[in-house]
């Protein structure tokens, strides 16, 4: 069983990647991120439970996890929407200012 | 507080004088600083004859060198373990009567030069360099070893070219700073790898366990140590070393051929000439060899160079002397003529028959007064009547009463006269001459000392006898008080300074039989000086010009080349600028541009290059970094996946 979860997570992480690397509008890059956060949220579950059940670390991880992801989606849907009325688009391709 | 114990207060008033002066008086007030300036040399003064009173009345048995005195020493580098170079005042017999010159001369020159310079821009500054100098020239004198030696050799020298160069708006000037510093930096190039040399291998020589307890490697006691210098002889480098460091001192005392830059060197106020460029720091060169007096007899050879350049520079000098019309320059000749008499007077000196080194050392005590006084009263006329060029003088006798009766004194006292001081420092080098049997140079300085007689008397007459031959020379009046104070006082010295028994307070080696004035040697000196002044009485004592010019056509083209100090000058020129400037110095600066300018700029554009191309990577797209991330921490994952497996 582990083999298989092992597996959906890799898809999520595979699927975020994409996303990460693909999407033009940067709420879709959020969501991408939030993916791969929750299939590494999986990952320590799923290890906990299948290596040490005994143990607790890997759930508590998880929800250090979810708690980080909220936070996280908080600052970055901020500085969204601040770059939107600044910008009115969301398009991360226009987004150059790295390069100066 | 007593001085022999606190000698290092010497030097140490000009220093603080020239600290003083430079930084806080000088900015306020000229005057003031020539006072302050002239004050504190006179305390340096009368502590240099109350340090000498106290030295001389020390015990000293017996003949040969009195025992030098170490009071005052500390530790200035430590370059390893039983290689140090201490700084300190040595106090010995030579040191004293240096300190004693120094410190009398400069302090005249200081009173002189308040009124000689009045008036002048910078003269705040002018007292500065002279405090400057005197420092060094103090620091020099007592220097222990050969180290502090070199340091304030080389500061004497940049106050010679910063006093050279005084008169700086004035190209010639300039010139003159510059050659003067060049061809002494140049000679001392050979004394700084002479010192290596010596400091080499004296620390070998202390290695093997010879000389431990001599002192450091360049000290100059280690140096003077009958076992180091025969332990370096069989190393069969002390020759070469003593010859690197007299390629030094002929730069400074200008010898033949770095004689140059001295006559150019006129060019400075006529008081530094007085100071620098006569009485002091051109016998630093005839100081340092008689402080390696020790060492040089054991270097016979060596010592055969410097009594045989000493010679041929007198006689060059004195011949040149002749011709000038330039008062200075006709000094400045006669002061490389009597160098060139110090110098072959150590050269023919040996441990044995000493009598060589006690009369150099004597001839440049008296030389130092008269000379100064020649170039002092020089001054005064010159500034009386604003020319150099003596044909253009005359008749100064009646209206420059006192100055002219001091430069009489000088000129006689250094055509050597009875019983004026030449005298008695030129027989004792003449009779070393003759007891050494060195015939060549007994004859030698005897034609030389004609010659003195010749030359210093034509510019006597010319200057002071006759008509006057310009209407400044007719206008001309005596010159203040202030100038002719030190005229007197030098020409009592001039008259007085022969008559001190020198070999009792000066001497090396074996102890010398006391013996008065050697007929044989003051006769015919005495006959040459009189021929050469009655010479010089028939042809110049009219100030004439027609009375020489047969004279002169009769010498034709060799007279020439006299008068163009037998084109030395174009020698030198000719040298540099033909040979070296275009055969040396045009590659290597092509080499310099474009071989390694070239070389650097090329790392720099390739550098440049890498960068431009980049920047190409820096899209600024968020995704491209991505997508370059994820690809090496693919690449990374995969390396460490394979290392682990």
């Amino acid at each position: 069983m582990l083999f298989h979860w092992v597996l959906l997570s890799l898809a999520l992480f595979s699927v975020g990647i994409y996303g990460v690397l693909t999407r033009r509008n940067a709420v879709g890059l959020l969501i991408s991120v939030e993916l791969m956060l929750n299939a590494a949220a999986i990952n320590l579950v799923v290890f906990n439970r299948y290596v040490a059940p005994a143990q607790v670390d890997g759930q508590v991880m998880a929800i250090f996890v979810m708690a980080l992801a909220a936070a996280e989606v908080l600052v970055g849907m901020a500085i969204l929407v601040m770059l939107f009325r600044k910008r009115k688009s969301a398009d991360v391709t226009k987004m150059m200012g790295l390069r100066h | 507080m007593s001085i022999i114990e606190n000698p290092w207060i010497i030097p140490a008033l000009p220093l603080f004088s020239f600290l003083i002066v430079g930084l806080f008086i000088r900015p306020v007030s000229g005057k003031l600083a020539g006072i302050f300036g002239t004050l504190s040399i006179f305390c340096a003064m009368v502590a240099a004859y109350t340090l000498a009173w106290q030295y001389f009345s020390l015990d000293h048995h017996g003949g040969g060198a009195r025992s030098a005195l170490l009071p005052f020493s500390f530790e200035w580098l430590r370059f390893m373990k039983g290689m140090t170079v201490n700084f300190g005042v040595m106090v010995d017999s030579i040191s004293v009567m240096m300190l004693t010159v120094v410190t009398t001369v400069s302090f005249l020159v200081h009173l002189y030069s308040t009124s000689y310079m009045h008036g002048e821009d910078g003269y705040g500054r002018y007292f500065t360099y002279l405090s400057l100098f005197t420092f060094s020239m103090l620091g020099l004198v007592v220097a222990p070893n050969i180290f502090q030696m070199y340091v304030f050799w080389e500061l004497v020298g940049v106050s010679s070219f910063l006093l050279i160069g005084f008169y700086y708006q004035k190209p010639a000037a300039v010139s003159a700073s510059k050659k003067a510093f060049i061809v002494t930096r140049f000679a001392d190039l050979g004394f700084l790898i002479g010192i290596l040399v010596l400091a080499y291998f004296g620390y070998q020589v202390q290695l093997g366990g010879v000389g431990v307890n001599a002192g450091q490697a360049v000290d100059f006691t280690f140096l003077s140590n009958p076992e180091v210098l025969t332990k370096l002889n069989e190393m069969g480098v002390l020759t070469l070393a003593l010859i690197l460091v007299y390629a030094g001192a002929a730069g400074k005392s200008a010898m033949f051929p770095l004689h140059i830059w001295l006559p150019d060197a006129m060019e400075g106020p006529t008081p530094v000439s007085a100071l620098i460029h006569a009485a002091t720091m051109v016998v630093a060169g005839v100081y340092l060899v008689a402080r390696l007096f020790p060492a040089f007899s054991a270097a016979p050879n060596a010592l055969e160079v410097v009594a045989v350049v000493g010679l041929f520079t007198s006689a060059f000098a004195a011949i040149i002397a002749c011709t000038q019309d330039d008062i200075k320059r006709v000094l400045a000749f006669s002061t490389l003529s009597q160098l060139g008499y110090m110098m072959f007077s150590l050269g023919i000196a040996t441990m044995e028959e000493p009598l060589g080194y006690t009369a150099a050392m004597f001839h440049l005590y008296t030389h130092a007064f008269f000379k100064a006084l020649l170039f002092l009263g020089a001054g005064a006329v010159i500034h009386s009547v604003h020319t150099n060029d003596v044909w253009k003088m005359g008749g100064l006798k009646s209206k420059m009463p006192i100055t002219h009766f001091t430069f009489l004194i000088a000129v006689l006292a250094i055509a050597g006269i009875w019983p004026l001081a030449g005298f008695f420092s030129k027989d004792e080098i003449l009779s070393a001459a003759l007891e050494s049997h060195r015939y060549f140079h007994f004859y030698g300085g005897l034609v030389i000392a004609g010659l003195t007689a010749f030359y210093m008397a034509r510019i006597y007459f010319l200057t002071f006898w006759g008509k006057a031959r310009s209407d400044n020379a007719s206008h001309a009046h005596e010159a203040s008080a202030v100038i002719l104070i030190p005229l007197v006082i030098l020409s009592v010295l001039s008259c007085t300074t022969g008559w001190i028994p020198f070999a009792h307070f000066v001497a090396i080696g074996r102890e010398l039989p006391h013996t008065g004035i050697n007929m044989a040697v003051a006769i015919p000196g005495t006959l040459v000086a009189v021929i050469g002044l009655l010479a010089s009485f028939f042809l110049y004592r009219t100030g004439d010009a027609k009375t020489v010019d047969g004279l002169v056509s009769g010498f034709g083209g060799l007279y020439r080349v006299i008068k163009k100090k037998f084109y030395f000058d174009e020698i030198y020129l000719f040298v540099t600028h033909k040979i070296i400037f275009r055969f040396v110095a045009t590659p290597v600066a092509w080499f310099d541009r474009n071989v390694v300018d070239g070389g650097v700029n090329l790392s720099g554009w390739t550098t440049r290059k890498a960068g431009y191309f980049l920047t190409l990577m820096q899209t600024g797209q968020l995704q491209t970094y991505g997508v370059w991330f994820v690809l090496g921490a693919v690449v990374v994952s995969t390396l460490f996946w394979m290392t682990v497996n």
